[in-house]
């Protein structure tokens, strides 16, 4: 792929504006509330795309199309089982607590609710996950560009953090948000035009439908990860493939792991708890801004469907009818791993070990599994006459047995666009992850400064100083990141493993937060035990378990092997689910076995029974939390029953 | 604060949708190069869309702006 000079135009024009916003706000930047909070000044339709856009990392886009593609129309659960429902929750029933509160982070409503501990807790393993998921992200970017453009791995990270370090530095959480809106319509002009071509090409949806009717009953053909077929509907319809139990879904999940799984304990726990999301709706101007955050960032969600997974069931569609030479793009084997995977070739092609033996030899030495019977014709080949090294390297590539899921975006945007087009493609890919990662930076910042620094290392200071710490862990979360992208190159479906993350921290703590802000018996030493033991459970649950195919290791069941789960899918939508449940059940014990610690007094604001419901009597009737919630569900159900 | 978002976003998407306009204006002839999007001239199309965008957004920033005055 060579870019040509208009490409670059278009990304050096869209680098200019984010960085020229971030300049134009820095005189705004006086105090460190100005810096991690917007000053609480900013206008509800501002932070609902902004609290969108900030979840929209590189690694949503990439990773949903590869789910798309992997397990087809399913993956809207994410949207219209999980995500909606759980903003409408946030923005009707939790918002008035962290807004009305006037907690500066959702660590420090914990501890307003609760105690230090509780918080500490939290916030460090919010820290935590943050770095991570923002090296996930930079890692995941890194190597499409390195694998289809052919930047360097390194250059490309670097180039692309140190636009977002300008920027945040210069106008903290502001200048975050607002870069977010615009590179919220960033990514929708800059990807909408090449879904469309796809799916112009491929024939239409509903000839999307009847080729994917097709692969969902031979899946193997196109090296889809399955070992056995489906139904018709298993790649085209949300529920006919789940209801019948996992062996009927590529995702393989059944109805509750779905439901209480993903629905309700995942998607709660992240789109209800998660600092990331809440920081932008907690720098809206009012309370009834920051209620109606969520609620306007969820109409946008329940389309992006069209936008993120379409692409990947187009892929695979088009791989199908092999229409116009589309493949399912595959990872280039690195340099790195040819001498050693050339030995295993001359070795295994002289002594008679049988194809088998030989092709999970030369797999290890390439690191990547590979398609015995294209190993068993290259063996033959190379037995009769020596081939070169150039061919066997050609041979070995073109004998990859899994396609690059996570590649699958990006192939689209090379095969239909035109230079200019494919700049601003391109530039709409940089603006996911730069959005993403401004995000992650944005709240990594203020937990660190606020609940971690001023908490314990260092209190009562001054605000100038405060404001500096923030500056300086802004550069240093960048640095971290660029660490754990590095770890993160081991995975192959980024969804998976940051679904897993989530396990282990979010899931037991949307227990903690509906016992603290619907039930003021909760205490505080119940809320940490419970949280202790929730996230305890996790780990358990991890190392007892393990998705069938994956051996024991890294991805489950290192303490042994208790349960085999049909796909690593299910295994962390039970693991969400059992760790939930677990923080539930220990918090109400250990908080009916202890005695409350804050009065009710204490609790006012804090507390859904204690504090006064909110009255907008000047607001009108279309614009209540209730009304937009109950429009936003409803319109949700129709989308499910649709595409049942 | 003081900076209406709009304002930039409609900056950008003007220039961008100009851009992209004049390219597949000037590229339009070549039709080897426009094979690839089924044939059609996407840049003149989609530079188009996005410049009303642009125009569009502009136009509610500076209403705005001068209401308020």
């Amino acid at each position: 792929m060579q870019l040509q000079l208009i490409d670059y135009a278009i990304m050096l024009i869209y680098v200019g504006f984010v960085v020229g916003i971030g300049f134009a706000l820095k005189r705004y930047m006086r105090t460190s509330a100005d810096f991690f909070l917007s000053g609480r000044s900013i206008p509800a339709w501002v932070c609902g795309l902004a609290f969108l856009s900030a979840n929209l990392g590189a690694l949503e886009l990439v990773g949903m199309a590869a789910s798309g593609a992997k397990y087809g129309i399913a993956t809207c659960h994410f949207y219209w089982l999980g995500a909606i429902p759980a903003m409408v929750f946030l923005g009707v029933f939790m918002m008035p607590f962290y807004y009305g509160s006037k907690a500066r982070s959702v660590p420090e409503y914990l501890k307003l609710r609760f105690d230090e501990r509780t918080r500490c807790f939290n916030s460090m393993t919010f820290a935590v996950m943050t770095v991570f998921a923002s090296g996930i992200s930079m890692n995941a970017l890194a190597q499409l560009l390195h694998s289809l453009l052919g930047w360097n791995y390194y250059m490309s990270l670097v180039i692309s953090s140190a636009v977002v370090l300008v920027y945040v530095l210069k106008g903290g959480l502001t200048s975050a948000m607002y870069t977010e809106v615009l590179q919220f319509f960033m990514i929708v002009l800059g990807f909408a035009p090449v879904v469309w071509l796809g799916l112009k090409d491929v024939g239409g949806w509903s000839a999307l439908k009847d080729i994917l009717h097709g692969v969902s009953q031979d899946p193997t053909k196109l090296g889809l990860n399955t070992s056995h077929n489906f139904g018709p509907d298993a790649w085209t319809s949300i529920w006919t493939p789940i209801i019948p139990g996992p062996a009927a879904n590529p995702m393989g999940v059944d109805v509750f792991a779905m439901f209480f799984g993903l629905g309700f304990v995942l998607s709660f726990g992240y789109w209800c708890t998660n600092f990331l999301v809440i920081q932008r709706a907690m720098a809206a101007k009012d309370m009834s801004s920051a209620r109606r955050t969520p609620l306007i960032a969820a109409v946008p969600k329940m389309l992006f469907p069209a936008l993120v997974i379409l692409p990947g069931m187009i892929a695979v569609g088009l791989a199908s009818t092999g229409k116009s030479g589309y493949h399912l793009p595959q990872q280039t084997i690195s340099d790195g791993a040819y001498p050693a995977a050339i030995v295993a070739v001359k070795s295994a092609s002289t002594d008679q070990s049988g194809t088998d033996a030989a092709t999970a030899s030369i797999s290890t030495a390439v690191g990547r599994k590979l398609d015995s019977d294209k190993v068993a014709a290259l063996l033959k080949d190379e037995a009769a006459q020596p081939l070169s090294d150039e061919d066997i390297k050609t041979r070995l590539q073109g004998a990859e047995a899994d396609p690059d899921y996570n590649g699958v975006i990006l192939s689209l945007v090379t095969k239909y666009c035109p230079p200019g087009l494919m700049g601003l493609a391109l530039t709409a890919l940089l603006a996911s992850f730069m959005s993403g990662m401004a995000g992650n930076v944005t709240a990594f910042n203020t937990v660190w400064t606020y609940d971690l620094y001023q908490a314990y290392l260092a209190p009562n200071k001054t605000d100038q100083h405060y404001m500096n710490m923030g500056k300086y862990v802004t550069v240093v979360g960048i640095l971290l990141s660029g660490g754990c992208a590095l770890i993160a190159r081991n995975y192959s479906n980024a969804m998976d493993i940051i679904q897993l993350v989530f396990g282990f921290v979010n899931a037991p703590l949307f227990a903690t937060f509906l016992l603290g802000m619907f039930w003021k018996r909760a205490t505080s030493l119940g809320a940490f035990l419970g949280l202790c033991g929730g996230t305890l459970t996790s780990l358990l649950f991890h190392g007892c378990t393990v998705a069938s195919g994956n051996l024991p290791g890294i991805k489950g069941a290192w303490i042994s092997t208790v349960q085999i789960f049909p796909s690593e899918m299910a295994q962390n939508f039970w693991l969400a689910s059992f760790a939930f449940s677990s923080c539930l059940i220990l918090t109400i014990v250990i908080s009916l076995a202890t005695s409350r610690t804050k009065s009710d007094e204490e609790l006012n604001g804090l507390v859904y029974s204690l504090t006064e419901k909110i009255r907008e009597p000047d607001q009108v009737w279309y614009l209540k939390p209730g009304v937009l919630g109950t429009l936003l569900l409803l319109m949700c159900l129709g989308l499910n029953l649709y595409f049942w | 604060m003081g900076l209406d978002i709009r304002l930039p976003i409609g900056m950008m998407f003007t220039l961008l949708g100009a851009l992209l306009a004049i390219y597949g204006l000037a590229t339009g002839s070549d039709s080897a190069m426009y094979q690839s999007s089924l044939n059609l001239n996407v840049n003149l199309w989609w530079g188009l869309v996005l410049f009303i965008f642009g125009a569009v957004m502009l136009f509610f920033a500076l209403l705005s702006r001068f209401s308020k005055k």
